[in-house]
Order: C-alpha cells, then sequence, then structure tokens
C-alpha cells in the first residue's frame, strides 16, 4: 500500500535510501545535498538502519571509498553537487570503467564560477562522458521512484554500470511537494539482497580492479563499457515495468506530455518541465496543440526513440539548463538534434539556454517559446538559433 | 476559493519564514491538499532578507517556478517594507497580513498603493504572552489561515496540535503556549477584519 506523505527531494531520496539500507555510504556534505547524508545519518544513529557511514576529507576521497566499498562487494551509495562532483571526476571514470554498480545521488547545481549554489545541470552534463548511465526527475516523487529503480540497473549482469540519480538543486531537493511511498518491504523485495558476481573480499576467486590496461587492452574495456550502456536500454525499460506493477507509476525514456497530436514541442530535463506542463495546458485551451518531451533518461541516449516521438511536429525548442560552450549546441541540443539528423527529420530545430545558475524560468517564458516555434514554422525563418531564455537584455552581447 | 492559492512569505533569516511556509505545507497537506511549500535560497545569513512560497491546491501541482503574482504576502518582518516591494504582484482581490504593532493605516503608506486588503497582527506581543518569547511565525502563519481561509480554523487547530506534540515529544509543557499563540493570532486577525 502506498504511503500519502510530503516530503522535499532530499528526505525522499533519504527515505529511499532508508529503505533500501545499502551496506556503505561514504559522503562529504556539499550544499545543497548535505541534507541527504545528514538524514542517513540520523537514521544510522537511531539504528533504523546498518549502513557502514564513511566520514570522508573530500569528495574525492567519497567517490575513492565508495568504490573501494564496491569493489569489496558491497552494495556502496554517496551523494553530492556541483563542485563536490567536479572533485570527484577523476573517480566517477574509475568506477565506471571497473563496472561498479554504485549509486549517486546527485543534486543539480552549477559549477563555479561565479560562485552559485542554485540549480543548473553543468555538473553532471560535464561527467556525461563518464561512463555512467544518468537519470533525471521533474518532481520529488520522480526522484524517489527512480532512486529505487537504480538498484535493479546497475546491478544488472548485463550493465554493471553506475547509475547518478539526478534532481534540481533547491527546487525539488528543498521544495516540499506530495509523495507517494512504497512500503518498506516492497522496495526490498524490488531492489533485492545484493549478490556481487566477482569481488574483492571472495577468497575463493582471486582478483585485481583498476590495473594499468596498456593499449592493446584499453580499446576492448571501453568496448565492453559501452555494450553495457546499449544493454542498459532494455534493463531499464524492465525495471521501469517492474516498477509499475509495484507502484502503478509508468516511467520510460522520457515523458510524452500531450505529443499525440502536437505540432509545437519542447524538449527538457529536470523540475521546469512541470513548469512547461502548466504552460502546455494553457495553451492547449486556446486549441493550439502543443506538447513537452521530457528527458529521463540521459545516458544512454534514446536517440531512436526521441526522434520518433518528434516525428511529427513542426517545430521544436531543445532546451539546455547548461552550457557546454561549443559556442552552438547545448548538450540536449547536440544529442537531440542528431538524433533527428539519422531519422532524416530536417523539422525546424532552436535550442534555448535557461535556468543557468538557478535563473527562475516561468509558464510565461515558455508560452514564449511555443509562440516562438509557431513563428518559426510559420516563417521558416530562425532568428536565434541558439538563444538564452530570461537574460538580462542589456547584458546579451557583452563580453 | 481559486484551485491554487498561491502565498509569499517575506522575513529575515533566522525568524522562521521559511519554517512558516514549511509547516503551512504541511498543515494543509494533512488536510489532504496538494501543497508545495519552498524557500528562495540566496545567501544564508542571519538577517538577510528572505524569501519562501507557498502553492495549496485541490489538485496536483506541477509548476515548479517562484511566485510572481501572490494570492497573499505575509510580511514576518516590517523593517522590510521600506527596502522590498512587498506587494508586487500581489493580487487587489488577495490580502497581505503584516507583522506590527502599528496600525493598518500606519502600513498602509508603505505598500506602494495596493488597493486590497491589509492586515496587521501582533506576533511578537502575542508570542511573548503565550510562550515567553519572540516567535513570530506561529501566530503569522495562524494569521494566514485566517485571512486565507485555505482551511477550516478547526482543522487547522487540530492538526498543528498533533504536529507540536510530535515536535515538542520531549517538551510538552511548550505545546499548552503554541496553541494559545494560534488561538490568538485568530483573535485579533478577527478583531482586525479577518473574520
Amino acid at each position: 500500500m502506498a504511503i500519502r506523505e510530503r516530503l522535499s527531494g532530499n528526505e525522499a531520496v533519504a527515505y529511499a535510501i532508508k529503505q533500501v539500507n545499502p551496506d556503505v555510504m561514504p559522503a562529504f556534505p556539499i550544499t545543497p545535498s548535505t541534507e541527504i547524508p545528514q538524514y542517513v545519518a540520523n537514521y544510522i544513529a537511531n539504528n533504523e538502519i546498518d549502513t557502514e557511514f564513511i566520514h570522508v576529507e573530500s569528495e574525492h576521497s567519497a567517490m575513492s571509498a565508495t568504490i573501494g566499498a564496491s569493489a569489496a562487494g558491497a552494495r556502496a551509495i554517496t551523494a553530492t553537487s556541483s563542485c563536490g562532483m567536479a572533485l570527484m571526476w577523476e573517480e566517477l571514470y574509475v568506477a565506471a570503467s571497473n563496472r561498479l554498480p554504485i549509486v549517486l545521488a546527485l543534486v543539480n547545481r552549477a559549477l563555479s564560477g561565479p560562485i552559485n549554489i542554485n540549480a543548473d545541470h553543468s555538473d553532471s552534463m560535464g561527467a556525461r562522458d563518464s561512463g555512467w548511465i544518468q537519470i533525471y526527475a521533474e518532481s520529488n516523487q520522480e526522484v524517489y521512484d527512480n532512486f529505487i529503480q537504480a538498484f535493479p540497473i546497475a546491478e544488472d549482469k548485463r550493465v554493471h554500470l553506475p547509475v547518478m540519480v539526478c534532481q534540481d538543486g533547491f527546487i525539488t531537493s528543498h521544495g516540499v511537494e506530495n509523495i507517494l511511498l512504497a512500503d518498506d518491504a516492497e522496495v526490498q523485495k524490488f531492489v533485492g539482497e545484493y549478490t556481487p558476481e566477482h569481488y574483492l573480499l571472495n577468497a575463493s576467486e582471486k582478483m585485481a580492479v583498476g590495473p594499468y590496461a596498456v593499449s592493446n587492452y584499453y580499446m576492448e574495456t571501453k568496448r565492453a563499457q559501452r555494450q553495457a550502456m546499449i544493454n542498459a536500454r532494455a534493463v531499464i525499460l524492465e525495471v521501469a515495468a517492474r516498477f509499475e506493477q509495484m507502484t502503478g507509476r509508468k516511467y520510460g525514456f522520457f515523458e510524452e506530455y500531450r505529443m499525440e497530436d502536437a505540432e509545437y514541442a519542447v524538449v527538457i530535463i529536470g523540475s521546469a518541465a512541470g513548469t512547461c506542463k502548466a504552460a502546455v495546458d494553457e495553451i492547449r485551451s486556446t486549441g493550439k496543440k502543443v506538447g513537452l518531451i521530457k528527458i529521463r533518461v540521459f545516458r544512454p541516449f534514446p536517440e531512436e526513440e526521441i526522434a520518433k516521438a518528434l516525428s511529427k511536429v513542426k517545430a521544436i525548442a531543445i532546451m539546455d539548463r547548461s552550457e557546454m560552450f561549443a559556442a552552438t549546441s547545448g548538450p540536449l541540443g547536440a544529442e537531440v538534434r542528431a538524433a533527428l539528423y539519422q531519422a532524416k527529420n530536417c523539422v525546424e530545430v532552436v535550442n534555448y539556454f535557461y535556468g543557468l545558475g538557478g535563473r527562475d524560468i516561468t509558464i510565461s517564458d515558455f508560452k514564449t517559446v511555443y509562440s516562438n516555434l509557431e513563428t518559426i514554422a510559420d516563417t521558416h525563418t530562425i532568428t536565434d538559433m541558439y538563444e538564452y531564455i530570461g537574460l538580462r537584455k542589456e547584458q546579451t552581447e557583452e563580453v | 476559493m481559486k484551485d491554487t492559492i498561491e502565498i509569499r512569505w517575506h522575513g529575515r533569516g533566522g525568524q522562521g519564514a521559511k519554517t512558516a511556509a514549511l509547516l503551512l505545507a504541511d498543515v494543509a497537506f494533512k488536510t489532504g491538499k496538494y501543497v508545495q511549500g519552498f524557500p528562495e535560497y540566496g545567501p544564508e545569513r542571519m538577517g538577510a532578507p528572505i524569501t519562501a512560497y507557498n502553492r495549496i491546491s485541490n489538485n496536483p501541482i506541477t509548476v515548479h517556478s517562484n511566485i510572481y503574482e501572490p494570492d497573499y504576502v505575509v510580511v514576518v518582518d516590517e523593517s522590510l517594507l521600506d527596502s522590498i516591494d512587498v506587494t508586487k504582484g500581489l493580487s487587489p482581490k488577495g490580502a497581505i497580513i503584516v507583522n506590527s504593532i502599528r496600525s493598518k493605516e500606519e502600513i498602509e503608506e508603505h505598500l506602494h498603493g495596493y488597493t486590497g486588503a491589509v492586515y496587521t497582527v501582533n506576533a511578537k506581543e502575542i508570542s511573548i504572552k503565550a510562550l515567553g518569547k519572540n516567535y513570530p511565525n506561529s501566530p503569522m502563519l495562524a494569521a494566514t489561515v485566517a485571512v486565507s481561509k485555505v482551511m477550516e480554523r478547526e482543522e487547522f487547530l487540530t492538526e498543528m496540535k498533533a504536529s507540536f506534540q510530535h515536535k515538542f515529544a520531549k517538551k510538552p509543557e511548550v505545546i499548552e503556549g503554541n496553541m494559545m499563540a494560534l488561538e490568538l493570532a485568530f483573535v485579533q486577525a478577527d478583531k482586525n477584519g479577518a473574520q
């Protein structure tokens, strides 16, 4: 039976951790994810779970210790954000290439500078090539649901990859919303007992983790990682189907909102999708056919599926909450356009940047985006292929 | 009642405006509503102006932006009236509730011609009378419920009592004072026209 609750996104993740009761959690506090290890430490202090909490001296050490624990055979997790994850950078690649099924609770936030503590996808988007599966959430409900699903995905023998479960800093991490929780026994049954196949503490199977690999092995390792990421596609959907049986909540690679007959579409990631949905509803009530695609799984990227979902629209706005300074696209923009190219779809596309460093985006902003799309489709003229939404006008071209 | 009621709180860091917004979300949740309670984060320091928000609805809420056109504004610290345009975007059909010893007429002079309803609550006096200390957020919370009518008063008091009993399980002696602060705020809000 679902439990009706109201929790912040951080509380929701901490609650999921309590229900999963992982073996080891090394963590170093950083705003705004600090509350997650703090709540878990409380659960441990109150004897509600028996997770081994390791206080480390930095995020580099947090990920290193998580890697060590996972390689030893433990179900290991950590939580971080922003510059904290930047400090884990080197180790992120180590976790993925050693095929360790670590789950990381990431609270998405801007990277410095200027120093900023607010929501932004720069941290995880920068790590998009590190070999981690990345799953994003619109709401507290979704981050809770994704966090539980992360374990069977990461630990599946066809995958064996770490999973980053992302939510927007402050907007969901510190915002209290209604949520439905599964009961403890259901969650425990869903994630199951972790039984690693190969692990360092297995005395009967001697092995090395993280050894040197010269040129004649390195490339095969990368190809194997690629295969794991390919395999993850099916596993993500299998786990989602099983999750739907448990909770009734349906998940895929992305959510299509009112896309059935949509002519104009926004493609977006994270909490702003909820605001965009409200804009879609308002615009739909005036008779215009608008829709939204909210990316849930960014790694592996659902190329064919996205192209199919966008095959009938007249114009698309791809919305990035991080820069990659290509002086062209943002990370989502580049991926979605590559998908459209593969599908030989020459639909009108713009790539907008929004919400950097926590800049708010409103229903009214999204209405402007849809209105731009209508103009673009009517005139077949794009004046601003790449545009910042909600920018202070006087500074647009200042260098 | 509109489907979604939007409330904006203005206070200073350390006064409990954020806590009050989260408490309101909490208690509205318990009466069966869909809720959001969230602060707007800037530099965290005692005394800095902070803003917190509530959305309360009978239907699921998906919007994740800040609130620019609130139905109600609550000012926990009246010294903000001269530095922040607290009525910005506030619906003239709604109301502003200010923690102040001053009269409604005196406060109105600082509200840039706001034409909606104005209420003052002397939360400091109420809090000191009920709790012996200045914790303005409980009286302000009750005044907000009285003015906005987002829930029935009895329902509010029942849920708050349960929540205090949980929160103060180890110091039950403060529960009565907290409940008294809420009730006194109702009385004062009514005296000032909220009924």
